[in-house]
């Protein structure tokens, strides 16, 4: 099965509405509890971070037997130092992104922490592409 | 515990979400950063506030949250109401300090 939705980069009214359908849809599918969580947790993170810093991107999420695989592909400024922005704090969140409780430099380490797999590329001034898996 | 008796002993407003005034109370998280919430809070907790936007909702939604609890007589926004209501998930609203209400309804679940 495969569900995809875009994202429009500054949109926090639609922020978190990919990552609610998925979780429905795995609740339907009788995924363990203990996995939804997991999901959520990293998609989420994911769908704001394109919403606090990229234009637009395109969320897919494959699910099987085996897990689940979600590619966060989005067209944006990209990260300069994929290292840094890995780091726990490290943040470029505007202020207004900051003020509303988001930008705390914790969303990618969240993110890494509940994964079974993690891959994240990005390219200056064009994108990133986020790639995650979690098993069932 | 259960929110309805949380809104009685603490004598708290209630927003929005009114149909999910029975859901049981499995503990709380205190914080305003939403990706600390995220990551760390647990299912069935209450969650307390100065945050107002629509987006405590995403997040209590997802992490199946009991309620949010507003400090310092904020209100949430209107879009926010809307989706406690659609969700039957309870926006409760205190004039307390998030200290003074913490303290207070720590040592009522406790």
């Amino acid at each position: 099965m495969e569900l995809v939705y875009k994202v429009e980069g500054g949109d926090f009214n639609k922020a978190g509405h990919a990552s609610s359908q998925i979780k429905r849809v795995l609740k339907q599918l009788g995924v363990p509890p203990d996995v939804i969580k997991r999901v959520v947790v990293a998609l989420y993170e994911a769908e704001v971070n394109i919403v606090a810093h990229a234009w637009r991107g395109v969320i897919t999420a494959g699910v099987n037997e085996s897990g689940i695989r979600v590619v966060l592909d989005d067209e944006g400024p990209g990260i300069p130092n994929i290292a840094q922005a890995m780091e726990k704090g490290y943040s470029t969140a505007s202020a207004e992104v900051r003020d509303m409780g988001f930008g705390a430099g914790m969303g990618l380490p969240n993110i890494r922490a509940n994964v079974d797999e993690f891959n994240i590329t990005s390219e200056v001034n064009k994108g990133t592409v986020l790639d995650f898996f979690i098993k069932f | 515990m259960t929110i309805r008796e949380l809104v009685k002993e603490m004598d708290l407003q209630v927003f929005s979400g009114e149909n999910g005034l029975d859901r049981e109370i499995e503990g709380g998280y205190v914080s305003d950063l939403l990706s600390d919430v995220m990551g760390f809070s647990q299912e069935g907790e209450v969650w307390v506030t100065l945050q107002t936007h629509k987006n405590i909702m995403a997040v209590a939604s997802l992490k199946d949250l009991a309620a949010i609890v507003l400090v310092k007589g904020l209100k949430p926004d209107e879009d926010a109401m809307e989706v406690s209501n659609e969700e039957g998930l309870p926006i409760l609203g205190t004039d307390k300090s998030c200290f003074e209400f913490t303290g207070k309804f720590w040592s009522l679940i406790n």
